[in-house]
């Protein structure tokens, strides 16, 4: 007998359903899995009989094929496990054909019967819900998961037994219920890392509430112990709080890559990913022959942090300058291009010489070229790309000891989220939504100057040997200032601050004078 | 004449000491040329390696085609003999017989100072050495330096801002540009200025050259103007020589503690000159070239009060940007704007990220 039921496959970000067919007929008794399967998934078939016996229910020494269609896309995961198990429950008529319209499977079995976490719940329930299917039947685990989104119920099974009992009275099931803008309304602020535990450091605070306000890329060059990493750990803290889009497509990442906490069904905060420096560029940009989301898509809408900058391989780094264009990064495989959103914040820390003290001549023995070849290390389109540069100077014992009461996270927040609220207006129906991601092009029509203003810029081209790119980072970032003031237009004080956020020069030091 | 010292300087390239005894003894490059073989090896027993070379490259020198080879790498060679070669070459103890040059030579007439100090100079170094190299070019004073990286080169390119007159001595041959990332500089006094070497071309920079090129350099100058010296540094090598040649020295106080100040600090105790302004150095020099007049600092500036106020706490040493905001009380995002503005005026410039200096 011939039964059906929907799964769906995985294919990077990308979510396919998949038809699941099971049919019993006279013949040679065996289990057969066709439709162009990987390895774990054929052999569904051993564990979906050994969970089916455990529960309870024989096979008859029958002829069953299971069918994966479309046959022609390669399928792989353990995520087939419980939707063979319903086909075949089906075809045995152990169950209602029936019961199986209008729902999607997916779970991964375990010998004994029971159902256990996969990953990629939360697409997964987002194509069920595209589809037009009316429920979900996913690993309990991942019930909660699924749940955060609206308009299509989702039942979580912990084994065989309760798949068949949810099957055979549909009624009396009783789908997850999250509210997920309660969940996200509920997240506290985090205490622990706040900007008023910086003390002094005022021009470095600044520079990190404009990077914020723009989602600038920004770059801190300074000596060890001077708080670069402690900046950076609170950068999360002053951007706005995540809305429910945002925090369903981290969470979608999330679940791809199986780092969904057990507790946590929805991502609340934003990102923060700190890989080491040793970090490969696969890990960086998502590897594997079917590729999984990598640091830089695992730290979208949040932060990247790359510290000791220099110290990264530099084909890692050199991975970066696609994403950081085009907030998405493509991955090509033989089995096809996998795109992976990557609409992160980068926020870079650096040592200015190898020994970390230049330009203090007392303590820095490194001869001239040893600086200026680690600053080298950073590609010029890759420093090009960074929009905010400043310096991390050295806290003073003053400034430490001090107990002067520095500005909470909570208050610079307000000011960012008021200057993204500006820029969401500006750019509303467009898919950018910072003043970070305008394009060449599109600067001039969002970003327009005054005449004493565009003749202000160039006499700074000239003078400071500005690039066409350099150009129009400091336009943007003096746009993010002036959203700051609340300003309409861009003064030219804002282009005179955003000047100074320029990158360094790498022969800054020596050569020409 | 000039053929025979021209071989004299190539083969002998280095040993200056040699040469002299060479030529105590024989009078000429000439006489040394045709001097008998078993004559020459039991005088100078103690080189008889470079006395064994000397011997071989007598039969392997063509004259003409060594002039040649020079003509054409544009370089020329003047004998101590030659009425261009510089006077005051002649004075200093181990006077070399000759010199590669190219571009121009000295001018005898015309006062000189050479600039000397660290390479791993400090951007205060850096502004000092631009600042007297160029008020010295400005009122005809000729800088003399080594075109090595740090001060050296700062104050030659000082003087080149100053559009005045600036020759380099370097320790390999004329046409090797060292330090490599100063060719910049390398070809500006070439069409500028001169390259001077006592080296023959194609000499690679070897380390035993650089001392024995120190004592040309203060040669080649009335003073000797040290501008940051670590304890231990070849800048002091150069002022001893200068000293033994009786040439003045004068050493650019820096701030107390500073590695970089110490070795110039202890040139001042020992009685150098002490040179604060490129004006008072003129002074002291006696220095007043006919028909120039020393040129004013320009110290009327347009400035608006804010900018005064952070200009004020600018000075030759870089100062970063938040020394600079709890001085003024200004919040940083003002300051930044104004440091760039400075910046474009030409009065302030970014040494390192953050790190400012006023333009001298």
């Amino acid at each position: 007998m011939f039964s059906k039921v929907w799964s769906a496959a995985l294919n990077g970000m990308e979510v396919y359903p998949v038809r699941v067919e099971a049919d019993i007929s006279e013949g040679m008794p065996q289990l057969l899995m066709v439709g162009y399967l990987s390895s774990e998934v054929k052999e569904a078939g051993e564990r979906v009989r050994t969970a089916l016996r455990n529960t309870g229910i024989l096979l008859p020494p029958k002829r069953i094929t299971v069918n994966l269609a479309p046959a022609g896309i390669r399928k792989a995961g353990t995520r087939f496990d419980l939707p063979v198990a319903a086909a075949i429950l089906a075809s045995l008529e152990k169950i209602p054909l029936e019961s199986l319209s209008g729902i999607m499977l997916a779970g991964e079995l375990s010998l004994n019967g029971q159902v256990l976490r996969i990953p990629g719940v939360l697409s997964l329930a987002e194509a069920a819900r595209e589809k037009g299917l009316r429920c979900c039947i996913v690993p309990k685990g991942n019930e909660e998961e699924g749940a955060v989104l609206e308009g299509i119920d989702v039942v979580g099974v912990s084994s065989v037994a309760e798949l068949l009992e949810v099957l055979r009275h549909p009624k009396q099931a009783k789908p997850a219920r999250i509210d997920a803008r309660k969940l996200l309304a509920l997240e506290q602020e985090n205490e622990e890392e706040d900007f008023s535990q910086i003390h002094g450091q005022a021009a470095l605070r600044r520079a990190a509430e404009v990077a914020a306000a723009g989602m600038h890329n920004f770059l801190m060059i300074g000596p060890p112990g001077s708080g670069k990493t402690m900046i950076a750990r609170r950068i999360p803290g002053i951007l706005p709080p995540l809305s429910l889009e945002e925090s369903l497509e981290i969470t979608k990442i999330y679940s791809i890559a199986g780092l969904l906490p057990e507790d946590r069904p929805l991502m609340t905060k934003r990102p923060f990913r700190s890989p080491h420096h040793t970090v490969t560029a696969e890990a960086l940009a998502g590897g594997g022959r079917i590729p999984s989301p990598g640091e830089i898509s695992l730290s979208s809408r949040g932060i990247l942090f790359l510290d000791e900058l220099p110290e990264f391989h530099r084909s890692a780094l050199e991975i970066l300058r696609q994403p950081l264009e085009e907030h998405c990064i493509s991955i090509s495989r033989s089995s096809g291009t996998y795109r992976f959103p990557a609409e992160f914040m980068l926020v870079a820390a650096m040592n200015p010489c190898a020994c970390g003290y230049f330009p203090d001549r007392n303590r820095c023995r490194c001869r001239e070229w040893e600086v200026d070849r680690y600053l080298g290390k950073l590609s010029r389109p890759l420093l090009d790309r960074i929009d905010i540069c400043t310096e991390a100077p050295r806290i003073s014992y003053e400034e430490l000891a001090g107990n002067r009461r520095e500005e909470s996270s909570a208050r610079i927040r307000e000011r960012v989220k008021a200057a993204h609220r500006i820029q969401q207006e500006r750019y509303r129906g467009l898919s950018i939504h910072f003043n970070a991601y305008l394009s060449g092009k599109a600067v001039g029509r969002y970003c327009p100057l005054g005449r004493k203003e565009g003749e202000l810029l160039k006499e700074a081209f000239g003078k400071l040997n500005l690039s066409a790119r350099a150009y129009h980072k400091v336009i943007k970032v003096s746009r993010t200032i002036a959203d700051l003031e609340q300003e309409e237009g861009i003064q030219e004080r804002h282009i005179l601050e955003a000047l100074s956020y320029r990158a360094p020069e790498r022969d800054a030091w020596s050569g020409e004078v | 004449m000039e053929a025979y010292w021209h071989w004299f300087c190539s083969v002998l390239a280095g040993e200056p000491g040699l040469q002299e005894k060479l030529l105590e003894r024989y009078g000429t490059p000439g006489a040394v040329f045709t001097a008998e073989e078993k004559e020459l090896e039991a005088n100078f027993v103690k080189s008889r390696i470079r006395i064994a070379e000397l011997c071989r490259s007598r039969k392997a020198w063509d004259f003409g085609k060594e002039e040649e080879a020079l003509r054409k790498k544009g370089i020329r060679f003047v004998s101590r003999e030659h009425p261009d070669f510089p006077r005051r070459l002649l004075e200093i103890p181990g006077s070399p017989g000759g010199l590669f040059v190219k571009g121009r030579l000295p001018a005898g007439e015309s006062p000189a100072v050479a600039v000397v100090g660290a390479r791993e100079c400090s951007a205060y170094g850096r502004n000092a050495a631009l600042w007297f190299g160029r008020v010295l070019a400005e009122n005809g004073v000729q800088v003399i330096s080594g075109m090595a990286r740090g001060i050296d080169g700062f104050g030659q390119w000082g003087a080149l801002q100053g559009k005045g007159e600036t020759f380099a001595v370097l320790g390999s041959g004329a046409d090797v540009c060292y330090p490599a990332r100063n060719r910049e500089l390398y070809l500006r006094l070439e069409r500028e200025g001169g390259i001077l070497s006592e080296n023959p071309p194609g000499t690679p920079p070897l380390k035993h050259l650089f001392p024995l090129r120190n004592r040309l350099i203060s040669g080649l100058a009335d003073a000797v103007l040290v501008i940051e010296a670590k304890e231990k540094s070849g800048s002091l090598i150069t002022a001893d020589l200068a000293l033994e040649q009786g040439k003045d020295v004068y050493a650019v106080p820096g701030r107390l503690k500073d590695a970089l100040s110490s070795g110039c600090h202890n040139l001042i105790r020992q009685g150098a000159g002490l040179a604060v302004s490129p004006e008072k150095l003129l002074e002291d020099l006696q220095l007043f070239p006919k028909n120039r007049t020393l040129k004013e600092e320009k110290n009327k500036m347009a400035l608006e009060s804010s900018e005064d106020l952070v200009y004020s706490c600018l000075s030759l040493q870089a100062i970063n940007l938040d020394a600079v905001c709890s001085r003024t009380k200004l919040p940083p995002q003002e300051v930044l704007g104004i440091l760039t503005r400075l910046e474009l005026k030409g009065y302030a410039r970014e040494i390192y990220k953050n790190y400012y200096a006023r333009v001298s």
